[in-house]
C-alpha cells in the first residue's frame, strides 16, 4: 500500500474513532465530562493556532487573549436576540446595527474570526516593526488595551456587566469540528512553502531575507490565521460558558496557552494538541490539591490557588530543564508511528 | 499645579522601577517580567518587618531594600542563569513563569485579600505648601528618588563595578575576554535594580496603602513602557521616561475627566506610538542588530 493512501486511511479511521467517542459521550456522558471535552477541544484550537505564531515563526506574541475577547464578544452580540440585548444593556443601549441583528451560530463564529483577523491586521503594522521582547510587550499591551476598552465602551460591550444568558450553542460537534479543522489547516499550512518560509524566519531572519523571503508577509499571514482561529475559539468559548465579561479574558488565559505550547514543544502541532488535552484534563484533575485531602492519618487542608503555583512550576521546570517539551519540534505522524511499530516487530 | 506635583510624584515611582528594567535589559537583553513583582515582594516584606518584627520604619525600609536586592540575585540565579546561552524566547518565557510563580505563591502563602500597609505617620501628614494641600509623601517621593538616583549614577559612573557594568552592556563577550567576572556584574546589576524596585514598591504601598499579590503587575508594565519611552538600556532615559509617563497620565485624567477609565490604556498607546515613530525612545542610541 502506498504510504500516502495508508496515511489517509489512518486519518479517516482516527476521525471515525473520535466521532464514535464523541457520540458515546454525548449520549451517555455526564454534563461534567462533556464540559471537559468541550474545554479540551477549545484549548486544542487555541493552542494549535497560538503555536503557529510562537512555535513556527519563533516570535513571542502575548496577546491571543485580545483576539479571544474580540471573537467572544462579536459572536455573542450576533447570536443574542434583540429582546435579550434590550434586557442586558441597562446602562447604555447597544448601538444601532448590532441592536437589531441576529444571525445563526455558524455565521457568528465566522464573523468572530473575521473581526479578530481585522484587528490583527490593524495592529500588525506597529507589532512587526519590532522583534523579540518589544513585540512581546506590544502584544501584551494590546491585550490590556482591549480589556480596558471592553470595560469602557458600554454601548458596545455592556462594560463590566458583561453579556449574560447566551444560548449554549457550543456542542461537542461544534467544538471538536472546529478543533479538527484548525489542526488540518495549520498542518497543511506548516508543510507548505509558506510554512517552510516561516521556519526559516524563525531560524535566522536575516538569512531568510537574503534568500528572498519577505518576513513581514509571512509573519502577517501566520498572525492573521492565528487570530482568526483564536476569534472562532473565543466565540465557541462564549457560547460554552454563556456569560462573558472583560475579567474573563485576562493575561491569565495567555499564560495558560503559553504553558500548553511550551510543555507540548514550541513548533509542534501534535505536541500542542497533546498538551492542550492534558491541560484541560489535568486542570480538573488537579482540583484535588485545592480541596481538603484525607491521607488516612492526617487531613491536609485544601489550598486555593495551588493549581496555578503548580502550573507555574511546571512551566519553569520545562523551560529550564527540558526545553524541548513533550514533542520538541517533531510531529507525531503516521510515518513515525509505523516506523516505530516496524522496529518493534523486528526486535 | 497640584496635578503637576502629583504627576511628578507618580513619575518618580515609575522612574525608580524603570531603572531596574533598563539596567537588566542593558546587560542581558532581557525584559525581566518578574521585576514588577519585586514591588509586591518588597511591600509584603515591609509589612512583616513593621508588624511582626516591630522594627521602626527607619530600619525596616532600608533592610527591605537590601533583602529585595538579594532576592533579585536569587531570582537571576534560579530562573535566568541556566538559560544564558538559550534562545531569547526561552529566557522570556522563564521570566513570565517566574512572575506568575511569585504572584501565585503570594496568593497561596499570604492570601489574595489585600492587606493594609502600616504607613508611618510622618508620611501621611498633609501640609500646606503655597496654598496647595499636599501629602508629605508626595513631596518626599521625588526627593528620595533623586537621592537614590544620585547614588546609582555614582556607582555606575565612578566605581570599578560601574565601569564593568557599562562595558558589559556595550559588548558582553569582549568584557568577558577582558577578565571581568560577568556573573558578579550581573549579580550587582540585579541587586541594584531590585533594591530600587523595593524602594518604589514601599513608596507605592504608602501612596496606595493596599498590598495584594497582583499590585506589581500594572506598575511593572508601565515602568517598562517608561523605560522604552526613554530609550531602553539608558538610565537617564528611564528617569525621563518615567516622569513623562507619570505626568502624562495624571494630566490626561485632570484635563479630560471623562477619559479617566481609559487611563490604563494611555500608557500602551504611548508605547505603540513610540515604537512606530521612534523605536529607540527619547534618549536611546540606534539599536544595532546583535543576533
Amino acid at each position: 500500500m502506498e504510504t500516502s493512501t495508508r496515511n489517509t486511511l489512518c486519518n479517516i479511521v482516527l476521525l471515525a474513532v473520535l466521532a464514535v467517542v464523541l457520540y458515546v459521550f454525548e449520549k451517555h456522558g455526564t454534563e461534567y465530562q462533556i464540559r471537559i471535552l468541550n474545554n479540551m477541544a477549545i484549548f486544542i484550537t487555541l493552542a494549535v493556532s497560538y503555536n503557529l505564531v510562537n512555535g513556527f515563526c519563533g516570535i513571542l506574541h502575548l496577546g491571543p487573549n485580545a483576539f479571544i475577547t474580540i471573537g467572544a464578544y462579536t459572536s455573542a452580540l450576533l447570536t443574542m436576540s434583540p429582546a435579550e440585548k434590550q434586557l442586558s444593556f441597562i446602562i447604555e443601549p447597544l448601538i444601532w446595527p448590532l441592536s437589531v441583528m441576529q444571525v445563526p451560530f455558524a455565521v457568528s463564529l465566522i464573523a468572530a474570526g473575521l473581526t479578530a483577523t481585522i484587528f490583527a491586521f490593524l495592529i500588525s503594522f506597529p507589532v512587526f516593526r519590532v522583534r523579540g521582547d518589544y513585540l512581546a510587550i506590544v502584544t501584551l499591551g494590546f491585550g490590556e488595551v482591549i480589556r480596558v476598552l471592553c470595560n469602557a465602551m458600554q454601548s458596545l460591550t455592556n462594560g463590566p456587566l458583561g453579556l449574560k444568558g447566551l444560548t449554549p450553542y457550543t456542542t461537542l460537534w461544534w467544538s471538536w469540528g472546529v478543533a479538527v479543522f484548525t489542526v488540518v489547516v495549520i498542518t497543511k499550512l506548516v508543510n507548505s512553502s509558506y510554512g517552510r518560509a516561516m521556519k526559516a524566519i524563525r531560524e535566522d531572519e536575516t538569512a531568510a531575507k537574503a534568500m528572498g523571503v519577505d518576513p513581514f508577509r509571512h509573519l502577517l499571514l501566520a498572525f492573521l490565521i492565528s487570530a482568526f482561529f483564536s476569534g472562532v475559539a473565543g466565540g465557541l468559548l462564549a457560547h460554552l460558558i454563556t456569560t462573558i465579561s472583560p475579567t474573563l479574558f485576562t493575561f491569565f488565559l495567555t499564560f495558560n496557552l503559553l504553558i500548553i505550547i511550551v510543555v507540548g514543544g514550541l513548533g509542534s502541532t501534535s505536541g500542542a494538541v497533546i498538551a492542550a488535552a492534558l491541560f484541560a484534563w489535568g486542570g480538573e484533575a488537579l482540583r484535588v490539591v485545592e480541596s481538603p485531602m484525607n491521607l488516612g492519618f492526617i487531613t491536609l487542608p485544601g489550598i486555593p490557588g495551588m493549581r496555578m503555583v503548580l502550573f507555574s512550576i511546571i512551566l519553569m521546570v520545562v523551560i529550564l530543564f527540558a526545553r524541548r517539551g513533550i514533542m520538541g519540534r517533531s510531529e507525531l505522524s503516521w510515518n513515525r508511528v509505523f516506523a516505530a511499530l516496524r522496529l518493534q516487530t523486528k526486535a | 499645579m497640584q496635578q503637576i506635583i502629583n504627576g511628578i510624584s507618580l513619575g518618580s515611582l515609575y522612574a525608580l522601577v524603570a531603572i531596574g528594567y533598563t539596567m537588566v535589559y542593558g546587560i542581558l537583553r532581557l525584559i525581566n517580567f518578574a521585576h514588577g513583582d519585586l514591588l509586591m515582594v518588597a511591600a509584603y516584606a515591609a509589612i512583616y518587618a513593621v508588624t511582626l518584627l516591630s522594627l521602626p520604619w527607619q530600619i525596616s525600609f532600608p533592610l527591605v531594600m537590601v533583602l529585595t536586592g538579594l532576592f533579585g540575585i536569587f531570582l537571576d540565579r534560579v530562573a535566568y542563569k541556566p538559560l544564558r546561552d538559550a534562545p531569547r524566547i526561552s529566557l522570556l518565557i522563564s521570566a513570565i513563569g517566574a512572575s506568575f510563580l511569585l504572584e501565585n505563591l503570594a496568593i497561596v502563602l499570604i492570601g489574595g485579600v489585600p492587606k493594609g500597609f502600616p504607613r508611618p505617620e510622618a508620611f501621611a501628614k498633609v501640609i500646606d505648601l503655597w496654598g496647595l494641600r499636599i501629602q508629605v509623601l508626595t513631596v518626599y517621593t521625588p526627593i528620595l528618588t533623586l537621592v537614590l538616583l544620585m547614588g546609582l549614577l555614582y556607582i555606575v559612573h565612578r566605581t570599578k563595578v560601574g565601569k564593568a557594568m557599562r562595558a558589559a552592556s556595550k559588548d558582553f563577550e569582549t568584557t568577558r575576554l577582558m577578565g571581568i567576572n560577568l556573573d558578579r556584574i550581573i549579580a550587582v546589576t540585579f541587586f541594584l535594580g531590585s533594591s530600587l524596585a523595593a524602594a518604589g514598591g514601599i513608596m507605592w504601598a504608602m501612596k496606595y496603602p493596599q498590598v495584594n499579590p497582583f499590585m506589581g503587575v500594572i506598575p511593572g508594565l508601565k515602568a517598562f513602557i517608561a523605560a522604552v519611552l526613554g530609550g531602553i538600556g539608558n538610565i537617564a532615559g528611564a528617569v525621563v521616561g518615567g516622569f513623562v509617563l507619570g505626568l502624562g497620565e495624571i494630566l490626561i485624567v485632570a484635563l479630560f475627566p471623562q477619559m479617566a477609565q481609559y487611563r490604563d490604556a494611555f500608557a500602551f498607546t504611548v508605547l505603540i506610538l513610540v515604537l512606530l515613530f521612534r523605536p529607540t525612545g527619547i534618549m536611546g542610541e540606534p539599536i544595532t542588530d546583535k543576533t
